[in-house]
């Protein structure tokens, strides 16, 4: 009986090995396979002719051929791998790394989101006669070997939801978060709270939240990892995977693809080459703190000594976490730092933490965000401007703080002194005086020649300013696009159900600024547009220049198309950041400018980004990014990019959180990772008319969910209606729109309020 | 009276409707190269998003226009000496032959022989006690209807207000509607017919139901 268990799991591992290997053909391989097939043919013709000794042999041999084949697997096989059903997934972590756990929010299928677990778990630890249970909030992914309702690990937005509600459940309760991802990428609907959205809140609750979290990651894809990933200790385990997209994904996109075509096997392939997604290529980058070693080929359920390894590293990455803000550590912290992961078990330290360590927790998190991804971008700016640039930071940062903290603070509230001061001797004046008015009012009547000004006929009637003619000359824009010039008409598109007539081309982009007089429908227009006429570019003063977009993983053939880009659009990253006065108010801008690469974020658009964010809380001003399109993170970049996702969004809610105003206004499409993350984060966002707004392109979502998507499903009023933006705005009042935003808007801590 | 036979037959002689594609304003006109006898489609789509076959272009003032087929049928004609050649606007272009489906067809004649009244608003209807017994006791034929004649109640957001008849009196016909159903605006509730017209409606829209091809 147990040599037939035997040669079956010696079958179940040679089909392993297939599956891992694919077509791809071995001697190590071939090897394997004729014995195992000679035993099974041996077995099947008289059983029991095959003995023990022969099975531990062939036992042996499967362990060192594995071994072997471990040291030959390309970035594919490693998808491969994390693809597999028998992968480990969180059920297994939950029972074999845990001492105990319940699961929260749901019981196999049902469940508002089958692929997101959440469970509260415990380990119990020996401290000297006494037991301890350690309480940990765990999240993650789960894939459920191939279950399919659990839908590949693939999480809807409401699974995204029901884990931030958990983390803050984590946060109330002061115990640590453990995050898993085991995720090809997030579901992309955009049914509230709508898969970028809950991205961005999610990313933007864990910027600062108070309690520690590790996360594990096996598979990583995209915007789905990011929702859970942002964590103080990040561990990757050997055999996964973390990148900006599915290798699948870069190949279609590489190759061109639309609708059904499939890539070959061999471009996706060396798309999973070129992204350098493995758990090595991410700790060289600094993504990842720690490679936890698999078993050989992956581990899957029945490695258990693999389960206390990973046992051991949570507990030491917990430990680590903790003992950097802890007050009270004194040798423990040499000795966390010092012992290797098979030592953290002897180590024990309380998770929960006084709201003083927290505070340096979130901090310490922050800052190891900021500092990432410094390879990856090209400072052109020279030693001297850059120690000039900091030494004005510094002068900017101080003055503020004594003028608009130290003495304005004291200002506001002499003035709200008086205010109040004022309203009570207004309120007893109006006592005392209006019974005294209301009785001489009565004794002298006056007649309606007491009235003084203009005839009120007159007031209805005249011009307001007749002096100027009823007639206005020329183009009220400062900036018209050069497209204008052309002597030709279009058809709005939306002439089948509004009847829109030609529109001749100089009216349309000139006097209209690409507006349909008929049914308000806006084509696209130039940047420039909006920098001249709405944010006063030529007053403006522009920082960062010379941060430059550059080709971090040597993508092939991607150093010419940056450069073809830079050369047509005469700017060095798709990131504008400038100061400039709307209306008299000084303010901070980022622009994001569609026609360099699509207006895709990577390193040196991420870094502009919140720099420009800390100038702005630096010096007290409202903050805005005006996104006139992105098509998301810069694929090229790989990791380097996905991770401008978390640092932006810290920097962002740095910002808000200081006080500020962080207003987005949308134009054109944006999508992916930027909305799902520092754009989507925004209180205040807002789009232009007729522009697209969504997670994931039409075809993307007919591709992985199987619905049709209807047309205009991206459209502004549909994400206004499903309530990701909150208003639309016509282009042509965008500046008075804007100007009204920054009076009305935002926190506290502004210069002008 | 109507007669429902002659209508049939008139049907049957041109079991088609022929569609003339004008020329939508002035322009200079470039033919898709489509001949007599050629298959075109509308749009189609789950959303009506993909344009029917194209016919043919029309330039004005630079801005080159796609005109497509509006429905599904067969090329009659195609006024190619037009080709290259500027237009007014309501120039015909080419003829489409549109061959009836059934539901066209049973939508006609019901449409010439019957009333239908409609739902003024979006909401559930049900007809009023008397009428109902009525409807279920002995069958909806048996239901007279006249102008004024209170017969159903609407019922939306949690009130309910009687709905009088107008229209010509007769018997009921059909009902369009299930029970606890939401109709929207402006869609029939019951088909209304004279008298004596009730058994040669029925024979007519049997005998389309199973004997008309559809092309």
């Amino acid at each position: 009986m147990d040599l037939e268990r035997r040669l079956r799991d010696l079958k179940d591992r040679m089909t392993y090995i297939r599956d891992i290997f694919g077509t791809r053909e071995d001697d190590s391989i071939r090897l394997l396979e004729a014995r195992l097939g000679e035993a099974l043919e041996r077995e099947a013709r008289t059983p029991g002719s095959v003995s023990a000794e022969e099975l531990a042999r062939l036992d042996d041999l499967f362990s060192f051929s594995e071994r072997k084949l471990d040291t030959m697997l390309t970035p594919m096989d490693r998808v491969r791998i994390v693809r597999h059903p028998q992968r480990i997934c969180l059920k297994d972590i939950l029972e074999n790394v845990y001492d105990n756990y319940t699961e929260i929010g749901g019981r196999g299928e049902f469940n508002i989101d089958p692929s997101m677990c959440i469970a509260r778990a415990y380990f119990s630890r020996r401290v000297g006669e006494k037991v301890v249970r350690q309480m940990i909030m765990v999240i993650g992914h789960e894939k459920g070997h191939g279950e399919a309702y659990r839908n590949g690990g693939s999480a809807k937005p409401w699974g995204n939801a029901k884990a931030l509600h958990y983390m803050k459940v984590a946060e109330t309760e002061n115990i640590p978060v453990h995050t898993f991802i085991f995720t090809p990428g997030a579901y992309p609907v955009e049914d509230w709270p709508g898969a970028a959205q809950q991205i961005a809140r999610n990313l933007y609750e864990m910027a600062a939240l108070r309690v520690p979290v590790i996360s594990v990651c096996s598979e990583g894809g995209s915007g789905g990892a990011e929702a859970i990933g942002l964590a103080d200790r990040r561990i990757m385990l050997s055999h996964g995977y973390y990148s900006v997209i599915s290798p699948e994904g870069a190949a279609a996109i590489e190759g061109g693809l639309r609708g059904g075509e499939r890539a070959t096997p061999e471009l996706i392939a060396r798309c999973a080459t070129r992204l350098r997604i493995t758990a090595d290529d991410n700790l060289q980058n600094g993504y990842v703190d720690r490679v936890l070693r698999e078993p050989p080929l992956g581990a899957r359920p029945h490695h258990y000594e693999f389960f206390r390894e990973l046992r051991r590293e949570l507990i030491q990455a917990t430990n680590e976490a903790v003992s950097e803000v802890k007050s009270m550590k004194l040798f423990r912290a040499m000795a966390v730092r010092a012992s290797r992961t098979d030592e953290a078990e002897s180590i024990f330290m309380r998770w929960n933490l006084s709201p003083s360590a927290l505070n340096r927790l979130v901090e310490l998190r922050q800052r190891k965000y900021r500092a990432m991804s410094r390879h990856a971008r090209l400072d052109g700016t020279g030693l001297f401007s850059r120690a000039a640039a900091g030494a004005r930071g510094t002068v900017d940062a101080v003055h503020s703080y004594l003028r608009y903290d130290l003495l304005g603070r004291q200002k506001k509230r002499l003035d709200a002194m008086f205010e109040e001061l004022g309203a009570e001797a207004h309120l007893v004046r109006h006592k005392l005086l209006m019974p005294l008015k209301r009785s001489m009012d009565k004794v002298l009547v006056s007649g309606p020649e007491g009235r003084r000004g203009v005839d009120p006929h007159e007031e209805l009637t005249r011009l307001s300013c007749p002096e100027d003619g009823a007639c206005l000359s020329g183009s009220q824009w400062a900036w018209i696009s050069p497209r204008s010039q052309e002597d030709r008409t279009v058809s709005c598109p939306n002439v089948r159900t509004h009847h829109c007539p030609d529109l001749w081309v100089p009216d349309l982009l000139g006097d209209f600024a690409g507006v349909c007089p008929n049914c308000g429908h806006h084509f696209p227009m130039e940047y420039r547009w909006y920098l001249e006429n709405v944010f006063n570019y030529r007053e403006s003063r522009e920082f960062n220049r010379d941060l430059e977009s550059i080709n971090p993983l040597n993508y092939e053939q991607f150093d010419l198309k940056l450069d073809k880009a830079k050369e047509a659009t005469g700017l060095k990253s798709a990131c504008l950041t400038f100061e400039t006065t709307i209306e008299s108010v000084e303010a901070v801008v980022a622009v994001l400018c569609a026609p360099f690469r699509g207006g895709s974020v990577g390193a040196a658009e991420g870094e502009k980004f919140i720099r420009a964010a800390e100038r702005a809380g630096r010096k007290r001003q409202p903050f805005i990014a005006y996104v006139h399109g992105t098509a998301g993170i810069r694929i090229q970049e790989g990791v380097n990019g996905v991770i401008q996702m978390p640092r932006c969004t810290i920097a962002v809610r740095r910002y808000i959180d200081a006080g500020g105003l962080y207003l987005v206004l949308y134009d054109t499409n944006s999508y992916a990772g930027p909305v799902a993350s520092f754009l989507g984060c925004s209180p205040y966002q807002f789009a232009v008319r007729s522009s697209n707004i969504g997670f994931a392109g039409p075809g993307v979502i007919a591709e992985t969910t199987g619905l049709p998507v209807p047309p205009n499903y991206h459209r502004a009023d549909h994400a206004l209606s499903r309530g990701h933006i909150h208003g639309i705005w016509d282009r042509r009042e965008a500046k008075k729109n804007l100007h009204q935003a920054l009076l009305t808007m935002g926190g506290r801590n502004l210069y002008y309020r | 009276m109507l007669n429902i036979k002659e209508l049939l037959d008139e049907v049957k002689a041109s079991p088609y409707r022929e569609i003339v594609v004008a020329a939508p304003h002035t322009g200079v006109v470039e033919f898709a190269g489509l001949k007599p006898g050629d298959q075109v489609h509308g749009r189609r789509g789950e959303f009506k998003e993909k344009p029917g076959t194209l016919l043919a272009h029309l330039t004005r003032e630079r801005n080159r226009k796609p005109i497509t087929a509006p429905e599904k049928g067969e090329v009659e004609s195609v006024r190619t000496e037009l080709e290259g050649q500027f237009v007014e606007a309501g120039e015909p272009l080419a003829t489409i032959r549109h061959f009836l489906t059934r539901k066209e067809v049973i939508e006609r004649i019901l449409q010439e022989a019957l009333f239908l009244f409609r739902a003024p608003e979006r909401a559930k209807y049900y007809f009023v006690p008397e009428v109902d017994q009525k409807l279920k006791v002995s069958g909806k034929r048996s239901v007279k209807v006249s102008e004024g004649m209170e017969l159903m109640i609407v019922s939306r957001m949690k009130r309910e207000t009687p709905l009088a008849y107008s229209g010509p009196e007769g018997i009921i016909h059909s009902v369009y509607f299930g029970r606890g159903d939401n109709v929207d605006e402006g869609a029939p509730l019951i088909g209304v017919c004279p008298e004596d017209q009730l058994t040669v409606i029925q024979d007519v829209v049997a005998r389309i139901q199973s004997e008309w091809e559809e092309a």
